[in-house]
Order: C-alpha cells, then structure tokens, then sequence
C-alpha cells in the first residue's frame, strides 16, 4: 500500500486515493482537425515507462481533488506531488 | 532428446534415477540467427517451437533477460477457457483450448492439463444478463458454455455459499471444456521440444536495444551478452514490451499494472473445478500439489515491480471466504504479483509493429497464460510468412487506429 501526499491534506494511506491515469494529456482543441493516427495517439497512447512517470491521482476520500504527482514505476517511490496546473518539479524529474 | 513414456521412467527408476540428461541445452548466443524472440515465457518459447516445427525455421533464438519461465509464466493462477464475447476472440482463445487437449502428447511433456471446468459466477441481475450473453454468444461460435441455477452450479461445486452472503450467487456461466495446466511445465515442455529442434534458449540475456539498417528495417539486436543479429524480431515481452518496442521507436496502447495472485499451504484434494467472480472479485482452483491457488485484482497504478498492495490482496481473500466458508481458517503460503501489459479493449495485439522485420505479440493483460498454445502458434505463423494467421488478423496494432476495436472488458474478468 503506498502512501501518497495529497498536495493539499498531506501525507494519506492509499485507499484514499483513486489513480487517474498519464497526466499532462491535453485535449485536442479541435479533433475534426486531426487524422486517424492522431486522435488514437490522443486516446490511446500511453507513456509506460519504466522510470518516473508522471501521473494524476484523486484524493477521493479526502479533499475530493485531483492533483499530479511524479513516481518512479521501478519502485514506486513518489518523486514529487503538484497541484494540477503546475508543471513537474524539475529537481524531481532530473532524479530520472 | 530423451523420449518420455512408462517404460523409460520404470528404467530410470529402478536405475535410481541416474542417466536423465538436461532438458535444453545451455546455449551461447551466436552471432546471427535467421530470427529472434524476445522473451522465455510460454509464449516465446511456444512460439520458437512452432517455428521450428511447422515453418522449419531452426537456425533460432530466444532470448530471456532472468530465467525461462520466470515473468508471468510462472506467476499465474493457470486457468484455461475460451468463454471469450466476440467471434474474433472466442476463435482465437479455442484454437489455445484445442491445443492444450493434446499439447502433453505432442510436446512428450505432461503440463497437467485437466479439464474440471471453469465456472463463473452471476451475483447481480446485471451478471446475468452478461453472463447469458456470453453462454448464448458462444454456442453460437460453437464454444461449449452453459447457464446453471445456483442449485446446479452448487451441486458443480459443492462447497459454494450461495446464500449467505452480501451478494447471493444467482447463477453461473460453466465451460467444461476448460481447466488448469501447470504453468512451470508450459515453459519446460516447450523449451524441451524447441531445443531439441535446434532453437538455442538463450538465458540471463537481456535486450538492450534494436538494431535497425538504413531502410528502417531489423537488423538484430544488442544485448546483455553482446550484438546478435537477425533479419526478424519477435517480442514477447508481456509487461516489458513498451520497454522494448520503444527501443526501435514504436509506442504502443500498453499500459503496464502488477497482478497479484496468491496460494495456500496444501491439503488434501478438496475443491473439483475453477470458480472466478468477476463482481466480488476472486477465482480459485486447487493445483495437483494441493495449494488453493487465488487470483486478486489489479493494482490501481501501472508498474514495473512485480509486487502490489497487500489490501489487493485482502480483499480477493474477503471474497473467498465469503463464497467458501469452509476455507477461513486456511493459512496463506505465498503472494506475488506480476506485470501485465493491459490494452484499451483488453484484448491482445499479434502482428506486425510497422518496423519491418519486427513483430508483436502483447497485450494479453490478465489473462495470457489460457492462450499459451494458441498465441504462440499464430504468432509464429506470423513470423514465418510476414502476414497473420486468419485467426490473428483483426488483432492488429492498427485496430486503434481504425476504431476496429474488440472489446473484451467483461470476458477479461480481472477488475481493472
């Protein structure tokens, strides 16, 4: 079970937590736009790295909001946790 | 290769057991082969079998970053069935069963393949709805399924609650047809037959990176143990295939979760068949050596450790002891988690990446192990011929792409 700080509550035990997935995916502004191949990269393509992945979680049993944080998928260990909006702490993302 | 059959082990036997040689050989890398598989699971290795023996490609490799058999081969619950929704899948996954019912025969090798019926649980109306819609879409594609009231499926498994519970077992879905195989003897059997073929088995080689010629196509790859080349590439590499396939720049809609599965101490034989609940999740068989073998959910996040949260865990054991009540005081022996590589439609990709020369077989999520013959078989068709079987033809990278997507979320049973 990880422990996650929620940006806003602190330090919490897992179960509070729902995962939301890759973070940083914009929607396209206007997908009529696109080709085939760029609208499945948008919906389906996902990073999967092995190494510091950055992701967004959901303090659902808690302050109810989303936030953004960076873990290391070898380890699980969390680098950083951020507000949504804020770009990923570089000191973090340059442990990768 | 040293034949199997009663005579030989009675020989053996009163011999002391002296005189078996190894099973494969231990193989150093050459510096070329006519084609490569990347990763020792049942899989790879099946899949260097069938190339070998049906497509007389021998001058073969494959190559294992640990030890054969040691990713989510070994890692598994073992549960076979073809009780899959849609006609692309139900194919696929019964062409698998029709190979495991003579896999040991062909092979020389017993992977303890035991047909005791799969039997998957309905605890809500909606279950049941699913659940015909499943018993009907099968027999439709000649796939054996068939509906139980709860009175049948407890007389199928006698120590089913189906009453006193939070959600009462309202009926089942049971495929007699599948079962359980021993999942270490998958790996061992096909290795075996491979090798004796002439496919050098290739251990503690990692890849480390692709090589490609000016036209873009597989050259060979590098690896912990040095540069092999090879004109074709199979991956193979479960939940580490977006580690690989990003080596020669292809990205994939993989998303890699630890899956965690868990055994008891053993005892006697007490429980006949497989029981899977997709709704309170858990499933359940009982393997020859007497361990109740338990399958829990998928953890929240994607991962790469191989160990997941122990209240994954807790609550595929909250379910057991709800359905069998009889099992509460069992002692757990074992827990571990493997790493599934998990697509959009949960059904697999098998076919050609786009590299030429590099090909794909990924995707298959929770549910891998049951297709082991069947995956194996098409993909090294694949391989060989540089086009899919008719059975691995819709299951393409392109699917994505074109919307052709075949979506097997209720038949994946694993909650994810």
């Amino acid at each position: 079970m990880l422990l996650i700080e929620c940006p806003y509550c602190g330090e919490r035990p897992e179960p509070e937590f729902v995962y939301g997935g890759q973070a940083h995916i914009a929607r396209p502004p206007d997908p009529a736009q696109l080709s085939a191949q760029q609208w499945a990269r948008y919906l389906y393509l996902r990073d999967n790295p092995r190494g510091v992945h950055a992701e967004r979680w959901r303090h659902t049993h808690g302050c109810g909001r989303f936030f953004n944080a960076l873990r290391d998928t070898r380890s699980d260990h969390f680098l950083a946790t951020y507000k949504v909006g804020e770009a990923p702490p570089q000191a973090a993302k340059d442990s990768r | 290769m040293q034949r199997f059959s009663a005579l030989s082990l009675l020989r053996r036997g009163l011999a002391g057991q002296r005189g078996w040689q190894p099973q494969w050989r231990h193989a150093e890398p050459k510096a070329a082969y006519d084609a490569l598989i990347v990763g020792g699971g049942g899989h790879g290795l099946g899949t260097a079998y069938y190339l070998a023996s049906e497509h007389r490609l021998t001058n073969i490799a494959v190559l294992e970053k640990g030890w054969i058999g040691s990713g989510n081969t070994g890692r598994n619950t073992t549960i076979i069935r073809s009780n899959y929704l849609f006609p692309e899948s139900a194919a696929l996954y019964d062409h698998a069963v029709k190979l495991w019912e003579s896999l040991s025969q062909r092979l020389n090798y017993n992977v303890m393949f035991s047909q005791r019926g799969v039997l998957m649980l309905a605890h809500t109306v909606h279950d049941m709805q699913v659940a015909k819609r499943h018993v009907h879409a099968n027999r439709a594609a000649g796939v054996d399924n068939e509906w139980l009231t709860p009175r049948a499926a407890q007389a199928f498994c006698p120590l089913l609650n189906i009453g006193e519970i939070r959600y009462p077992v309202l009926g089942a879905a049971l495929q007699r047809r599948g079962g359980t195989a021993r999942h270490d003897a998958v790996a061992w059997g096909y290795a075996r037959a491979a090798d004796a073929l002439g496919v050098d088995i290739i251990e503690n080689c990692e890849v480390t990176g692709i090589r490609r010629d000016a036209s873009g196509a597989v050259e060979g790859v590098e690896t912990t143990r040095g540069t092999i080349r090879a004109p074709r590439v199979g991956v193979a590499a479960a939940g580490h295939t977006s580690v690989i396939l990003k080596m020669a720049d292809v990205e994939l809609p993989l998303e890699s979760y630890p899956l965690q599965a868990l055994v008891s101490e053993p005892v006697k034989p007490v429980f006949p068949c497989v029981v899977m609940s997709n709704t309170i999740h858990a499933y359940i068989s009982q393997s020859d050596k007497g361990e109740l073998v338990i399958g829990a959910g998928t953890d929240a996040y994607t991962s790469y450790t191989q160990r997941g949260g122990p209240h994954i865990t807790s609550h595929a054991l909250e379910a057991i002891c709800e359905l069998f009540p009889m099992f509460r005081r069992m002692r757990m022996l074992r827990c571990w988690g493997g790493i599934v590589d998990v697509t959009p439609d949960r059904s697999p990709i098998i076919g050609k990446s786009g590299v030429p020369g590099l090909y794909v077989n990924c995707g298959w999520g929770t549910g891998g192990f049951k297709a082991t013959p069947g995956s194996a078989h098409v993909f090294a068709w694949t391989i060989a011929r540089d086009e899919p079987h008719p059975l691995n033809a819709p299951f393409t990278l392109e699917r994505f792409r074109d919307g052709n997507l075949i979506d097997e979320a209720a038949a994946a049973a694993v909650a994810h």
